[in-house]
């Protein structure tokens, strides 16, 4: 009973600042550039071969590669950082805004208040994954229809995958609750989703797949993870051929969802349980 | 509206690494009374509330509500409305601030706009608290001890800030409560903020109980003294000793245990001390208190 209550509050506290439809819309905007970009650059490729061709750059789409998918899955292989960072957000504001006190006053269980934010920025992320979503397929599918290409929206592949990428952002929702609890301070906490979502992982994974060895280390990178579980992205396009490289989508939904309860249940342990001055 | 149940701190001590914020604590809160809870800066009342609270965890020691820790009442704020430091996200209206914490707790939203009423900041109630003065933050803060309506409040410095009409009000506030039998524990630095409202004081210093009593009991100790100074603070004291006078030493001179400066005037020509001040303590009560709580001062 409480912990429902607590989820209610916590869905409450996202609700009422504006920080949940900035990052939304940034998200949105975000996706809607790269998908319909994308989507009408690798349209104009496919239909173009030779222009393209001209243009001197490696710029040929590999053969077997499955535009719409790959188009699509912009919504979670670029947008993951945004429920990383709302849900890193729900832990850090209350250290930052002090606001721990009355928090705590109402419900003094502290482990019920975590729960409260893990379980309401899984949903929160999945609110997310279904707009990042929509804005790709939309976007995307109207890139590849002006080209006359096919959009993949009448094959229930393509449907899974969509579900499968909401639920990854569900997931990336509640990792970011699990980094807050770990680094309380929200400049910290910011700084490392930015510097290891766009630079560190990318790197790190571009790395890995350059060995056997490495490339089967690195697929448990929660990037490389997330993307198993989606089923496709950029990513997948770079490294395409070594098919080894990647986990199973359901195993790389296991290690997102192992990350995020390891990290929430280490800060919850930790600093969430340190005194409040 | 819970009945008042009393606060009851027994032993308590709070060590931050190195520094002792709280020393072997112990004292009651009864219901039905304002209880005020006095200190310099630093004495270790904040510690001791956010102890009592459940937020600061204790070295030794208890501090319950009638026996049960904050943690394990049934029904917090139903039981306890506390206001500390007023902390809030400066990006939410009062009224979502109020109703977060009321959903939190299982209390009805109805509750949200009585309470904002009550503390008389409804008409601002959707405006975002960043933009409130000090006065309405705490204000506010007062609002969510009330959304639970509960029969203990504890209040950390809430006078402060508060302007003229606020500090009326709030005084006229804590005396109703305790009319309706409600245990009501408010912390200030300053006597003279709360004298007129409280019935009993626990007073600390250096995280020690320096007295607990009625504001009476107090008043008593505070018998009409002369305070007396010299610029040769050696001589004085030899001079009062000289003529019998029992005094301590403050930062304002000697506090000289004789109603009359005349006397302390005399003792002091007979010496043939200069004075550099001689005149009677005017209201007792607050030099009574600094002298309780200075006593431990470098």
């Amino acid at each position: 009973m409480s912990f429902l209550r607590s989820i209610a509050s916590e869905f409450q506290k996202v609700f009422t600042t504006r920080m949940w439809w900035l990052l939304a819309l940034l998200l949105v905007a975000y996706v809607l550039t790269l998908a319909g970009g994308f989507g009408a650059f690798l349209g104009w490729v496919v239909r173009n071969p030779e222009a393209a061709a001209a243009t001197g750059g490696n710029t040929a789409v590999p053969p077997g590669v499955d535009l719409p998918s790959l188009i699509y899955t912009f919504a979670s292989s670029i947008g993951y950082v945004f429920p990383v960072l709302l849900g890193a957000l729900a832990v850090t504001g209350e250290f930052r805004h002090r606001t721990l006190s009355p928090t705590f006053l109402a419900e003094p269980h502290r482990s019920v208040v975590l729960g409260g934010k893990f379980v309401s920025q899984l949903v929160v992320g999945a609110g997310l994954g279904v707009a990042a979503f929509a804005t790709s397929v939309g976007a995307g599918a109207a890139a590849l229809a002006a080209f006359d290409l096919d959009t993949g929206l009448d094959q229930s592949d393509t449907w899974a995958l969509i579900g499968r990428g909401v639920l990854a952002m569900a997931l990336w929702g509640a990792i970011g609750v699990g980094l807050g609890a770990l680094v309380p301070n929200q400049v910290a906490a910011i700084v490392i989703v930015i510097a290891f979502t766009q630079f560190v992982e990318p790197i790190l994974r571009l790395a890995a797949s350059f060995s056997d060895v490495t490339a089967s280390i690195g697929r448990f990178l929660p990037g490389a993870a997330s993307d198993a579980l989606v089923g496709a992205s950029i990513y997948s396009m770079m490294s395409a051929g070594s098919a080894s490289a990647t986990l199973e989508w359901w195993q790389g939904g296991l290690v997102l969802l192992g990350i995020a309860v390891v990290a929430t249940v280490i800060g919850g342990a930790t600093t969430w349980r340190r005194d409040v001055t | 509206m819970a009945g008042g149940i009393p606060i009851v701190i027994e032993g308590l001590s709070k060590q931050f690494g190195p520094v002792t914020a709280v020393d072997d604590l112990s004292f009651t809160v009864e219901p039905g009374r304002v209880t005020g809870f006095l200190g310099p800066n630093g004495a270790g009342k904040t510690t001791t509330l956010r102890v009592l609270l459940g937020l600061v965890r204790a070295t030794a020691g208890t501090a319950t509500f009638g026996g049960t820790a904050y943690h394990d009442l049934p029904r917090p704020l139903e039981t306890v409305g506390a206001a500390l430091e007023a902390t809030f996200h400066p990006g939410r209206t009062a009224r979502n601030h109020l109703k977060v914490y009321a959903t939190a707790a299982g209390l009805p939203v109805e509750r949200v706009q009585q309470v904002l009423e009550m503390v008389g900041i409804a008409e601002f109630a959707d405006r975002r608290v960043g933009g409130y003065s000090l006065g309405m933050r705490q204000r506010l803060s007062l609002a969510y001890t009330l959304i639970g309506d509960p029969g203990v409040f504890v209040l950390d410095e809430p006078i402060n800030g508060l302007d003229p009409e606020g500090i009326k009000w709030i005084r006229g506030f804590l005396q109703s409560l305790a009319r309706e039998g409600r245990t009501v524990l408010v912390s200030s630095h300053l006597l003279s903020e709360v004298q007129q409202s409280v019935d009993d004081v626990v007073i600390i210093s250096k995280g020690r109980l320096v007295k607990s009593g009625t504001l009476t009991s107090l008043e008593l100790e505070a018998a009409p003294r002369t305070i007396v100074d010299s610029p040769d603070r050696e001589k004085l004291s030899e001079a009062l000793d000289e003529a019998g006078l029992e005094y301590t030493e403050g930062r304002g001179g000697f506090i000289v245990d004789e109603p009359d400066p005349g006397r302390v005037g005399h003792a002091a020509f007979l010496g043939g001390v200069e004075l550099s001040a001689l005149h009677r303590l005017k209201s007792g009560l607050e030099e009574s208190f600094l002298s309780l709580v200075g006593g431990g001062e470098e």
